[in-house]
């Protein structure tokens, strides 16, 4: 057989690949069906669903206020703005506006997501085109935010800290310190993050031209956040559509212009400082509310005084500043009233009448017991937030029961998912991991 | 005045229109909903570009009729304006026409509403389910659904 012969004989197709689910940079569980031509992407399905947990079916089972703990869990990385979100819908349905500094608070605590949402894009998508430095120090500073979200939370993730009508509890004394010196401590991370990787010949040539997505495709697939703003459109929900009291802050919206990989990345690092910039106006304009409480006279743990009471020794309690355990600090009436809105309806007792009068316990019991719980009026509210990823929506429809009738999230990295084959098409397959790495798709989000 | 153009464009297929806490709604008869898309996003006036979120509700519960609704989120980006359109779909015909050749997201939201609603869409170029594997039994999100039913994982048949 001659060799022209043989020539003829081989056949091109195409071959498939299952990237996914379980592979070191489809982050969470996710699997990209490519179609592959040598190293060019030809096609590109995606299947998605391995971490469906169905929420909105949990949330129609349980209560408002137990559905809180739920939102914790869709973006992960940002859980403090999917509480907002939700809490901000219930609040629509109620028609109730929170407290001043309640809004402050939520925003700085929103805020401190944003920029440890995009640590952890950036952080884990330099990592997976080997820039491993840039990951550790991304993930140092993402440590210090963390730390001060644990000191008003309590928690590190699962932190269930702002809900309808307020926020758990106010911030502790040494948080704004602490912060200052967490975002003092972001921006060296990211002055040596932009050294390691802006001009980084590898990175620029790994990232630049690749994943483009046009601004008219971008739109058609009604993309929103950072990769919309990459594509040169200033969407932004902050600026838009302002909620909350983001109107009252300067901050600028960043934006690319040829909606690649590199843009994204740009847009993500930019965005942070404009974060930064607006906790730090948060800090300077917060107002006190009654925070100045007088500590004088002794100070016992609220445990201890149920103890006591139990026991019979009631003499002198109403004197007394009660002083309460971690998770619980700010929850006394001096600190709960300037968090909380004045709404009966919806928002817990302060801890001292829960634990010292008979009225207060009884409301908590109302608020917290199953089928009883708060209960909006009924009708239906779309509230929209800028999230980490574009515009997270809660559709909430209540039909005047203790219960949501419906809760529909609109997860913004469902529809950069969608459009995602457009980017990846033609594209080398190594360039797969560059792009979907920008994506900085959650999957507890995307599958709820 | 956005409410007030659809109603002027559509007469008696817009059934009703109300504000609601500041979002508008629009419920409409679901056979003039791609039309509707249509013109929602082309006319220079109202300019909805933006297809933000589509999904539906069961009402099985309040015993309504039509049993489901299929809710669409438009935003505009030039004008910085939302509205809701919201058309029912009734259980004797489970179909509504797809927003896939107007706003290619719609080909997962719809599939999502598919997936967990049982609501077909016609001229959906690829309508499989998306969350939920395709051996799955049932339309989950629907109200007569147990909460607590569970199924086998089957695996493909091969």
């Amino acid at each position: 057989m001659t060799t022209a012969a043989a020539s003829q004989k081989i056949r091109r197709h195409t071959m498939m690949l299952n990237m996914g689910p379980s592979h070191p940079a489809m982050h969470g569980i996710i699997r990209i069906i490519l179609g592959l031509d040598g190293e060019r992407v030809e096609s590109a399905d995606i299947a998605i669903g391995y971490l469906h947990r169905a929420f909105e079916k949990s949330a129609e089972q349980s209560g408002y206020l137990q559905v809180i703990p739920y939102t914790d869990r869709l973006n992960y990385v940002s859980p403090l703005i999917n509480n907002m979100g939700y809490s901000m819908a219930v609040e629509k349905l109620f028609g109730m506006k929170p407290t001043e500094r309640c809004e402050y608070i939520r925003v700085i605590m929103s805020e401190l997501s944003r920029i440890s949402d995009h640590l952890t894009c950036i952080g884990a998508s330099a990592m997976e085109l080997g820039a491993f430095t840039a990951f550790l120090y991304m993930m140092k500073a993402r440590e210090y935010l963390y730390q001060g979200i644990e000191m008003v939370t309590g928690a590190r993730l699962t932190i269930s800290y702002i809900r309808p009508g307020g926020v758990k509890a106010d911030l502790p004394p040494e948080f704004e310190p602490h912060i200052q010196k967490a975002i003092a401590e972001t921006r060296n991370v990211l002055k040596e993050c932009h050294q390691l990787l802006t001009r980084n010949r590898i990175f620029v040539d790994r990232l630049k031209e690749v994943g483009v997505i046009s601004k008219e495709d971008a739109l058609a697939y009604g993309i929103t956040g950072p990769f919309l703003r990459s594509t040169g459109i200033d969407y932004d929900v902050r600026k838009n559509c302002p909620y909350s009291v983001y109107d009252r802050f300067n901050f600028d919206i960043p934006v690319g212009s040829t909606g690649d990989n590199y843009d994204r990345y740009l847009c993500r690092m930019e965005e942070m400082e404009q974060s930064m910039r607006i906790v730090e106006q948060a800090f300077r304009d917060i107002p006190e509310g009654n925070l100045m409480v007088d500590t004088e006279g002794r100070e016992i743990p609220a445990a201890m005084m149920v103890d006591l009471a139990k026991m019979g020794e009631t003499e002198g309690f109403v004197e007394l500043d009660v002083n309460l355990d971690p998770t619980l600090s700010g929850g006394t009436r001096q600190y709960f009233n300037s968090v909380e809105a004045d709404e009966k309806r919806a928002v817990l007792p302060p801890k001292e009448d829960t634990y010292g009068n008979i009225e207060g316990l009884m409301q908590h019991f109302k608020l917290i017991m199953f089928g009883h719980g708060i209960q909006p009026p009924a009708g239906e509210v779309y509230q929209a937030v800028e999230g980490g990823n574009g515009e997270l929506g809660f559709f909430v429809v209540s039909d005047g029961t203790g219960r949501p009738y419906r809760v529909r999230v609109r997860p913004p990295c469902f529809p950069i998912m969608a459009a995602l084959p457009l980017m990846l098409k033609g594209g080398y397959l190594a360039d797969v991991v560059a792009t979907f790495g920008s994506v900085n798709m959650i999957g507890g989000e995307l599958d709820r | 005045m956005i409410l007030e153009k659809i109603k002027e464009k559509f007469l008696d297929d817009v059934y009703e229109t109300f504000e609601f806490r500041g979002d508008l709604v629009a419920v409409v008869n679901k056979d003039i909903v791609r039309e509707l898309a249509q013109y929602l996003k082309t006319d220079p006036v109202l300019d909805f570009n933006i297809l933000m979120d589509l999904t539906a509700v069961d009402y099985l519960w309040q015993e309504r009729k039509p049993r489901f609704d299929v809710v669409y989120h438009l935003y505009s980006l030039s004008q910085n304006h939302r509205v809701r359109i919201k058309a029912g779909v009734d259980e004797k015909d489970l179909t509504i026409d797809s927003l896939v050749s107007i706003w290619p997201v719609a080909d997962w939201f719809e599939r999502e509403v598919w997936d967990m609603f049982g609501i077909k869409f016609k001229g959906h170029p690829n309508l499989k389910r998306i969350l939920m594997y395709e051996e799955f039994k049932g339309h989950p999100l629907r109200k007569d659904y147990p909460y607590n039913k569970r199924q086998p994982l089957v695996g493909p048949q091969n």
